[in-house]
């Protein structure tokens, strides 16, 4: 299903004044395409990942997953977090596995925080961990494994449930070119044959030559003009 | 508990810590529960053993707290004690500690002075109480083994030669002194209450045992005859050193308790700030409050739950070990509600503490760490 962001805004208190961190952002990433969203340290881009993810709801607009608005201004934490566990991925700057559970578990932990059996997504974690290419490793623990292995981990445990939309945040900081580069290719390649909406913050361009389409965001809005609310 | 359990896994040098912490504190606490009804038994028992439900005191001065070492009655007591509807016997007993001597040994002990048929004689060895004949003295076991005396020899108290009818088999002590019996006129014959009584002189005991049947008029007894009553088991506070004995060592649990709750607190504030990240993915990945709540505090109960059945077990096997040499009394109660104490203060201290999960916000997640 595709992505919309519609006309997104997001005020932060900041003192005794505000702080927009997006303002009137519009933007729609269809179903199995991947969408960079480029541009310097505080341009927004997070701060959008954020609003996307229902981790911070927006000050105006609205998130739709297909048909279904899921994230408002009025949107409840529970049914933020609701939406998060049953519809959307997520990778995260640095690979932020927990530390007492193994590559395998990281991915069947969605199964249990599901209600349902970890052995349930088994044969599913250890495909994606092979997709991905560290299923050797599926039994050793964050701190046995290298950065990009570390990285792969966390874009499996994204893509275990199937979700509807993937949000990746800086995925190659840590990475150097090459690695940067192959991870954003798994990335695009597990998106399109998911059909997951995928949009991944980057501030380097030079890895993404495998995205769909590439957004550059500055002073909190993006480059091209939004067009105009609905009313 | 998915995380949970691998988390104790994982960082087993802290749990394991932790887990030393709780047990020495269960050893602490139920060796004292047990400590403390060993020596309530060594005090109080020749009293929460009588075969009466209550006991009747007479105090020197009216409205003063009942005690043994100052209660006196008189046979107008007792005799108006049985004749109460619903008091099925009313038996004068006294009650004082003095000197026995042996030609090996010189021990302190509680004399017991009973009436002939009374209700509260000494239980033989077929189950029956039997009388205590003039002159002569039964001896509980630790008062036997302490005086090294045996059926036949002779036992000095207050200068009265007595002779050894016979031992029990039981134990009974009052005021950490092992109780011998004698008739009640042997009693005040020694001298254990004073002057030793002048012959033709009425008789007197210290309190009157009584078996009632529950319809009773107690309070209205005891406004006629002068007498407090207290059950058998309330008659413990009269024991003078029960009281503050039970209440010092009652406080240094209490106090263990709340210091256990306090560690537990302490431990898993540290350990859920320190895991502060974790929680935040956690959050951010589709986890609830409510899952991350119970999953933290099903890892406290396992950790509180391991650490207090070993200490629970070990304190047990202290106690069997000491028990020849300290008074100590392991029962249910004596292991059970400490251990069960524990837990649930250990458990109210982590909850607390696992309290603040619910205010990581998830949007920390996307920091770079």
């Amino acid at each position: 299903m595709d992505l919309h962001l519609d006309h997104i805004t997001l005020v932060y208190p900041d003192g005794d004044t505000h702080l927009t961190a997006v303002d009137d952002v519009h933007l729609t990433i269809p179903a199995g395409t991947t969408t960079a969203l480029l541009g310097p340290s505080g341009a927004g881009k997070s701060s959008l990942l954020a609003v996307a993810a229902g981790l911070t709801r927006p000050t105006r607009g609205t998130v739709t997953i297909g048909d279904d608005v899921v994230f408002t201004p009025g949107t409840s934490v529970a049914r933020a977090t609701r939406v998060r566990l049953e519809r959307i991925g997520m990778v995260f700057q640095s690979p932020r596995l927990l530390g007492s559970l193994t590559a395998l578990e990281q991915l069947e932990l969605h199964a249990h925080l599901r209600g349902e059996r970890p052995a349930a997504v088994r044969a599913r974690s250890m495909d994606l961990l092979a997709a991905v290419g560290v299923a050797d490793h599926a039994g050793k623990r964050p701190a046995q494994l290298s950065g990009g292995q570390r990285q792969r981990v966390a874009i499996a445990r994204a893509l275990v449930r199937r979700p509807e939309v993937l949000l990746v945040d800086e995925p190659t900081s840590a990475l150097d070119h090459d690695r940067g580069t192959q991870v954003v290719e798994l990335i695009t390649g597990l998106a399109r044959e998911l059909g997951a909406a995928t949009l991944l913050v980057s501030h380097d361009a030079s890895t993404l030559g495998t995205v769909d389409a590439i957004e550059r965001m500055l002073d909190a809005r993006l480059a091209h003009p939004a067009p105009p609310a609905r009313a | 508990m998915f995380v949970a359990l691998r988390d104790l896994k994982h960082a087993r040098g802290r749990f394991i810590l932790m887990s030393m912490v709780i047990v020495l504190i269960t050893v602490l606490v139920t060796f004292l529960a047990s400590l403390t009804a060993g020596l309530a038994r060594e005090s109080t028992s020749a009293v929460t053993d009588l075969p009466a439900d209550h006991l009747a005191f007479s105090m020197p001065t009216p409205g003063d707290p009942p005690e043994f070492i100052a209660s006196r009655v008189d046979a107008d007591q007792w005799e108006g004690w049985a004749d109460v509807d619903g008091v099925v016997s009313a038996d004068p007993l006294g009650v004082a500690t003095t000197r026995a001597e042996t030609p090996g040994a010189t021990v302190s002990v509680t004399a017991l002075g009973v009436a002939a048929g009374s209700h509260v004689a000494p239980v033989r060895e077929d189950g029956t109480p039997g009388d205590v004949d003039p002159g002569t003295i039964v001896l509980t076991r630790a008062a036997a083994d302490a005086l090294d005396a045996h059926v036949g020899d002779a036992v000095t108290l207050g200068g009265t030669r007595l002779t050894v009818a016979a031992t029990l088999d039981t134990d009974q002590s009052f005021s950490h002194t092992p109780v011998v019996w004698m008739t009640l006129d042997d009693w005040q014959s020694i001298g254990a209450r004073g002057a030793a009584r002048a012959p033709g002189a009425a008789v007197s005991a210290t309190v009157v045992a009584l078996t009632t049947s529950g319809t009773a008029d107690l309070a209205g007894a005891d406004a006629a005859l002068g007498t407090t009553t207290l059950t058998t088991s309330d008659a413990r506070s009269a024991v003078s050193s029960f009281t503050a004995e039970n209440l010092s060592l009652t406080t240094m649990q209490a106090f263990l308790l709340v210091i256990s709750a306090l560690v537990a607190g302490a431990f898993f504030t540290v350990w859920t700030i320190s895991r502060s990240g974790d929680l935040a993915v956690l959050k951010a990945l589709g986890a609830t409050t409510r899952y991350l709540l119970r999953d933290a505090l099903g890892q406290a109960a396992v950790l509180l739950g391991g650490g207090v059945t070993i200490g629970a077990l070990l304190s047990a096997a202290a106690a069997a070990a000491l028990s020849g040499v300290v008074p100590i009394a392991v029962t249910p109660t004596t292991s059970l509600v400490p251990a069960v104490s524990l837990i649930l203060l250990g458990l109210t201290g982590a909850g607390v503490a696992i309290a603040r999960i619910a205010r990581i916000d998830p949007h920390a997640a996307l920091a770079a760490r």
